[in-house]
């Protein structure tokens, strides 16, 4: 697997069925430019092996324990072009469509792979959709998320959507207050409000986000404002509109 | 069949019987020294078209205290009583009729007249009430009978949908789509496992669709089609899929709804296992005991593993086809305890030498 001369991609193989990972190496063997810095078996492994490497080129299952593509997609960001791969996904294979994304089927055909090849060639330097994106579409209908990946280094964690007590818009990232810990993550705050379930958690400030599950009392503050008082004692302030939408659900579930 | 269509057509009916009841109410009430034919006529008419006064609180009545549920004296008590008040009040509203009547020259004094045969005109509606509740009971009666014919149908209409979906659901696309990848990786790594693998996928196909188009198979054909299965899957997953069964010899001759095993430990594949980076066991007890087939499918799994595709379709189609198949007589249960999985699966054991 060391880069012969004639190499000028490093490529990264992610597919947790080891056979599957055997048919993209062999296909790449006759396309000596481009070399295979490593496979990984899944998504928490590509996550390390993208820092460590830093290919210009990544085959990347859907499906996989603990990380999807897409989570890891979200987590080492867009710059390095990525061809999925999928059995069978109707709804990512929607969102690959809608995205230009490339992507190949299994079982894979050496004609379609070479043409994927070409093109993710043609596109180096140039961005991918982003992953908010691209999941957004993949996620079947009437479906939220159920779970956040965040990276901090090169450590990832994930939040089970119900554990999040709220969200704080900051610049261009939010934090993800949970269990008493605050986790950063490159996302804006409209992009991750469109992922969560609108029954369960509402905006109650432009930079805020709320579990509903975690407001014990609304207080008034000031003129025009208010406080929601979460169940361990953080303070969030509520804007007049954020106060309306909090009320509407709130006589909804009555 | 709704109340309100079950009233309609009472309604209906009663309109038709209407004329011949005022008939005969004319004909008892004529007396050679009370009422006149004219009389008797006029007064038959207004009481039979006042009737459903009657005829309607003893469909109430009637379905208030359904025959068989309803023991005799409470039978008995609702239906005397309700025949007295009710005759009483058709009573009163023919003697204001009656009242009403006597302003009209021609009838007058007719109220006066009324007044002598107030008896038989109570008796009549006593009579009449219990004929209405005798019409009311078979007409009960056989509404139920077509509601449970329809309701039969019905359930047998959705045993059928569940069977061809189970047949569908079989014929699973990723896991049809997995396993030629493996075989397309096989032929260049080792071409004589890749046939293996085709000639697994084959038989696999083929029990599936020969045990589809029957209503039950042994145990142990639900077996041989899992061993099959799992072989196939043990090409994709290596080392990360373990099995461990644990089946008493007696079961392997029961009789069961096909195709209901597989899927099962399908589901633990590709919903437990498949979610673990090292993998996991699936273990399968199976146990007869005391005329019950016991099944147990308990699977290591990640609870906060990314949500999967049409999660739980599999173990929906298996209980609506248990439901259809044994009524209340099968169970399911699905259970999890940290990171094990459990569908418990609980049937009447039947076999062969019994069937």
């Amino acid at each position: 697997m060391s880069p012969s001369p004639v190499t000028q991609w490093k490529a990264l193989i992610v597919d947790d069925e080891e056979l599957a990972r055997h048919v993209i190496r062999e296909f790449l063997e006759s396309h000596p430019e481009i070399g295979v810095a490593a496979e990984c078996a899944n998504g928490m492994e590509a996550v390390k092996a993208v820092a460590e490497h830093k290919p210009n080129l990544i085959f990347l299952d859907v499906q996989m324990p603990k990380l999807t593509g897409f989570d890891v997609l979200e987590l080492i960001g867009t710059d390095v072009p990525v061809i999925f791969v999928t059995a069978y996904d109707q709804y990512a294979m929607r969102a690959f469509e809608v995205h230009a994304v490339d992507y190949l089927l299994k079982p894979i055909g050496r004609q379609r792979f070479d043409a994927a090849l070409e093109r993710a060639k043609g596109r180096l330097g140039t961005k991918m959709p982003t992953a908010h994106e691209l999941a957004a579409t993949a996620r079947p209908p009437q479906q939220f998320l159920e779970r956040l990946v965040v990276k901090d280094g090169t450590k990832v964690t994930l939040i089970p959507v119900v554990k999040l007590d709220y969200a704080e818009a900051q610049d261009d990232y939010v934090a993800l207050a949970s269990q008493g810990k605050k986790h950063l993550k490159q996302q804006t705050i409209a992009g991750l409000e469109a992922g969560l379930n609108p029954d369960c958690f509402v905006r109650i400030h432009r930079s805020y986000i709320v579990n509903l599950e975690r407001v014990v009392r609304i207080e008034p503050y000031g003129k025009d404002s208010r406080l929601a008082i979460l169940s361990d004692g953080t303070r969030l302030p509520v804007s007049r509109a954020g106060y309306a939408r909090l009320k509407a659900l709130l006589d909804e579930r009555k | 069949m709704n109340l309100t269509g079950s009233l309609k057509s009472q309604h209906r009916i009663y309109r038709v019987a209407a004329l011949p009841i005022a008939g005969l109410l004319a004909y008892v009430l004529h007396t050679p020294d009370g009422l006149t034919w004219l009389d008797a006529g006029i007064l038959g008419f207004a009481l039979a078209t006042t009737g459903e006064l009657i005829s309607l609180p003893a469909w109430y009545s009637c379905r208030i205290s359904p025959l068989q549920r309803t023991p005799v004296w409470r039978l008995l008590t609702t239906h005397l009583v309700a025949a007295q008040v009710l005759s009483f009040l058709w009573l009163g509203v023919g003697k204001l009729i009656a009242r009403a009547l006597s302003f009209v020259p021609s009838l007058h004094g007719i109220d006066a007249r009324f007044d002598q045969r107030t008896t038989i005109v109570y008796a009549a509606g006593c009579v009449f009430y219990l004929l209405a509740v005798s019409f009311h009971y078979v007409s009960l009666a056989q509404d139920a009978s077509r509601e449970f014919e329809t309701r039969a149908m019905e359930t047998s209409i959705q045993a059928r949908e569940a069977e061809l979906k189970a047949l569908k659901a079989q014929i699973n696309p990723h896991f049809l789509f997995n396993s030629l990848n493996s075989i397309s990786a096989l032929t260049s790594i080792n071409p004589s496992r890749a046939r293996d693998m085709c000639v697994l996928l084959g038989d696999f196909l083929r029990l599936t669709l020969g045990l589809g188009e029957k209503t039950s198979v042994r145990f142990s054909e639900e077996l041989d089609l899992l061993e099959k299965y799992m072989a196939i899957e043990k090409v994709r997953f290596g080392e990360r899929l373990r099995m461990h069964e644990e089946i008493q010899e007696d079961s392997k001759i029961c009789l069961l709804p096909p195709l209901l095993l597989q899927p099962l430990v399908e589901n633990a594949v590709k919903h437990g296992i498949a979610g673990l980076p090292e993998g996991g066991e699936i273990r399968l007890a199976v146990e007869r005991q005391n005329g019950r087939l016991a099944i147990l499918v308990e699977n290591s799994w990640d609870p906060e593993a990314p949500p999967r595709r049409s999660g739980g379709l599999g173990l929906k189609n298996v209980q609506k086809r248990l439901e259809a198949r044994y009524g209340k007589d099968a169970s399911l249960r699905v259970d999890t305890e940290g990171e094990l999985f459990r569908v418990s699966l609980s049937l009447p054991a039947e076999s062969e030498e019994r069937a």
